[in-house]
């Protein structure tokens, strides 16, 4: 309970400083907004003064800052994120569509690097310094350095165009989900193996885990009732941080994969100078890693053993 | 473990079906749809197929008719008849009528746009015909009905205030799903009052990288893929799933020079900075395409492109001369000085055409040869307008398009007469001006054409650098692609899939 009420109030914190964050980084970037949004709406060959007037004239830019600022965090609390200036949606009705996109392909994203990382880690971890071991090492740290945008294309020119297994951008179907899932599936894949072998190798040298064995368990049985617990809980814990590297993996993969997601979304926005867009992905974003660690937080509560003693 | 790898395995090869057994004809481009609004995503819905306008261009950029069959002016020139087409159908299953037209033109007019900068004072539904009245004679108007903004939908397609909501078009292909920002589907429509469509199905979708368009094309599963740039080009030439096809287009790439800067007001500086620039190099080496610029206008403007004219010519050591001539010195770092001024210029661009920075970091070189110094300011390309606007801007590297409307003496009309956001710029030429009036009125003809490409030539308010070419893979067993120069559409109800 106290959890989740210290949780509530950091989260009413993020909302009010990436609200006014991104208010400010918005306002003080150089170049004329009606310019920038009137390229976004009508494209370079249209955008001319006579559009950037009819934009300044029509949202009425240009105003003092700090009403608009509070306008913005009045229309909040009512839950109202205001409409999008760039194609003239609602701004909620915009990002749930995209929200939605985001969350399915971070969610397999998520589940596939669970399916890669972790069992390969605790294998390693069960014999530490043995050849699996040091074969994932070099291969987890050579994944985690080649930057997703790489990662994306050489899969794309692997699976697509030399085998032609699967489809290299689009979105709508379930094949669709694979390339840019694998592509941020690996990265995290990389270390999340890390961590299950270290917490694995850690758990394993520990005296309790050597009684386990002592007292006549099987290796199988060691590790399932007395291994998989301990591990998970760093492994968790660690997840929630891998958020940050989910939702920067997102921005890129979405764009290299013709994904419609919140990270698509938030590039062109901020592109285009359409404030309301900005606010209201980043709102999104932050509330969302506050969520995703509450829930670890009690998820984590629940499994560790130690506390649950 | 092991288990667990190999379903995932089987999961990749069987979630992989034959992928390009289908009667859908898949097209790519950069564009992306920000909704249902005919004024700012129409573009995208006239290519495809979906929407159609008033009147039509040939490649050749002769006005044809489209919804309107025929079209006349009154004896002043300030009254144009159109006649309707009969028996045309919206997707909703109403009637095109005079009225529904009327309708979308009046709301198209009140909206940014090339209309908007028309003389019409007025759209009115007549007995099968709507009669467009206009304060002063406009030749060109037909050409500006052409526009994908000047689309007709049904009434059901606007909101109250005029806001496109859904798009009830007139054309070969109906709407299915309109997913913003980045597809859409469609299929033929059965009503549809011209030949109809050998192609049941089409879908559009925006991919933003030009990595990921060049190996959808290479990967066959995308049938049409627009905006590829030079190096992708060359390599789908080696590729076998696709064939790349390649038109020259009414687009220049130009610098926009701000001829009321102290260092460029002279036409002699602008001339110096033209003849430094390597044309052929240019084209051939960044752009991959056979020839540089001569002149304003490519050929495939037709009436505006004058083959008397005098080439733009590359000589570095005449732009020296020339530059010598206006007072200026190299310094110790070979950079130019006058009266303790050094000339130095910002050149600004913008990246969604990917040709542009690599274009600018050729000019940084080829300037610096003659003295010049170069910051390049590759950023929005909205800060070209707005730097015009409020006079901030040295040079700008642009493409210009002089297809938007199918008559160019729209652009010249913008550009030139006397300044505009994408042409001239600190510049007064009141010859042109009367010039490209004249032709706008259509009193004007082929001595006035000539008489403005050869002002621009000498007086260089802007410096062409090269003429585009479109290029777009299409996937092998795609018959029948034609490309328009014209940038209006993407031809699919003519194309056929081979079986």
């Amino acid at each position: 309970m106290k959890t989740l009420v210290t949780r509530g109030i950091q989260a009413l914190m993020v909302a009010v400083l990436i609200g006014a964050a991104t208010f400010a980084m918005m306002r003080s970037l150089p170049g004329d907004a009606a310019y920038r949004i009137a390229a976004g709406r009508y494209g370079y060959d249209n955008v001319d003064s006579a559009a950037a007037d009819a934009v300044r004239d029509e949202l009425g830019l240009g105003g003092p800052a700090l009403p608009a600022f509070l306008t913005w965090l009045g229309d909040l609390l009512r839950l109202d994120f205001g409409t999008s200036l760039v194609t003239g949606q609602p701004v909620i009705a915009e990002i749930g569509h995209q929200l939605g996109a985001s969350l399915a392909l971070a969610a397999v994203a998520v589940l596939l690097s669970l399916l890669i990382g972790p069992p390969l880690g605790i294998i390693a971890g069960l014999r530490p310094g043995g050849a699996l071991d040091r074969v994932l090492l070099v291969v987890s740290t050579g994944l985690k350095a080649v930057p997703q945008f790489l990662m994306a294309l050489i899969l794309i020119l692997v699976l697509s165009v030399q085998f032609r297994l699967l489809p290299a951008a689009g979105h709508g179907e379930a094949r669709h989900f694979i390339l840019p899932a694998l592509a941020l599936a690996l990265g995290l894949a990389a270390v999340n193996a890390r961590i299950a072998r270290d917490a694995m190798a850690r758990i394993g040298a520990m005296p309790f885990y050597s009684f386990a064995r002592w007292k006549g368990l099987s290796p199988r049985q060691t590790l399932l009732r007395h291994g998989l617990r301990n591990v998970s809980v760093p492994l968790l814990t660690y997840l929630g941080l891998q958020f940050v590297t989910l939702v920067e993996g997102v921005v890129v993969v979405e764009a290299v994969f013709g994904w419609p997601g919140i990270g698509h979304a938030l590039v062109h926005a901020i592109f285009s100078r359409d404030v309301p867009m900005v606010q209201g992905t980043a709102l999104f974003l932050g509330l969302s890693f506050v969520l995703i660690n509450a829930v670890i937080d009690l998820v984590t509560a629940r499994i560790d053993p130690r506390r649950a003693a | 473990m092991r288990p667990i790898l190999a379903l995932a395995a089987a999961t990749l090869i069987a979630a992989a079906p034959p992928l390009f057994a289908d009667d859908t004809l898949d097209v790519i481009a950069q564009f992306e749809i920000q909704s249902a609004e005919p004024s700012t995503s129409g573009y995208i819905f006239t290519r495809m197929g979906v929407a159609e306008t008033l009147t039509n261009a040939d490649p050749q950029g002769a006005i044809i008719p489209g919804l309107a069959t025929e079209w006349s002016t009154s004896g002043d020139g300030l009254a144009w008849t159109f006649a309707v087409r009969n028996g045309v159908t919206f997707h909703d299953g109403t009637a095109m009528t005079a009225e529904a037209i009327a309708n979308a033109l009046n709301i198209a007019r009140a909206k940014p746009g090339p209309l908007a900068k028309t003389p019409v004072t007025g759209v009115e539904p007549g007995d099968e015909t709507v009669v467009i009245t206009l304060s002063e004679p406009f030749a060109a108007l037909p050409a500006y009905l052409a526009h994908y903004s000047a689309q007709i939908l049904a009434p059901a397609a606007y909101a109250a205030d005029g806001a496109g909501v859904e798009v009830i078009g007139t054309g070969p292909y109906r709407i299915t799903d309109l997913a913003p920002p980045l597809s859409l589907k469609a299929v033929a429509f059965a009503d549809y009052w011209g030949t109809a469509p050998n192609v049941p199905k089409v879908s559009y979708a925006a991919v933003s990288r030009v990595e990921t368009r060049a190996l959808m094309a290479e990967s066959g599963e995308a049938d049409f893929v627009f905006g590829l740039d030079p190096a992708s080009v060359a390599r789908l030439g080696m590729s076998d799933a696709a064939t790349v096809h390649s038109v020259a287009i009414p687009r220049t790439l130009m610098i926009k020079v701000n001829a009321g800067h102290p260092a460029l007001s002279a036409p002699e500086a602008r001339q110096a900075l033209s003849l430094a620039i390597d044309r052929e190099g240019i084209a051939r080496d960044v752009l991959r395409y056979p020839e540089g610029a001569t002149q304003l206008f490519p050929p495939s403007v037709g009436d505006w492109h004058d083959d008397s004219l005098t080439p733009l010519a590359y000589d570095s050591e005449a732009a020296k001369a020339l530059l010598s001539g206006l007072g200026w010195t190299a310094g110790s770092d070979g950079i130019l000085t006058r009266e303790g001024e050094r000339l130095a210029l910002t050149l600004t661009t913008y990246p969604d055409r990917p040709e542009l920075p690599l274009v600018a970091a050729v000019l940084e070189q080829q300037f610096r040869a003659i003295g010049v110094e170069l910051t390049i300011d590759t950023t929005n390309s909205s800060e070209i307008t707005s730097r015009h606007a409020d006079g901030s801007l040295d040079l700008g590297l642009i493409a210009r398009n002089f297809g938007l409307i199918p008559d160019p003496v729209g652009t010249v009309l913008s550009d030139y007469a006397p300044t505009g956001d994408w042409g001239a710029m600190g510049w007064q030429n009141d010859e042109i001006v009367e010039l490209a009036r004249s032709v706008g009125r259509g009193d004007g003809g082929d001595e006035e054409r000539a008489r403005i490409a050869a002002i621009l030539q000498t007086e260089l308010p802007i410096i062409p650098i090269a003429w585009y070419r479109q290029t777009l893979a299409v996937a092998k067993g795609v018959e029948g692609t034609v490309i328009d120069p014209w940038e209006r559409t993407f031809g699919l109800p003519d194309l056929k899939l081979a079986q």
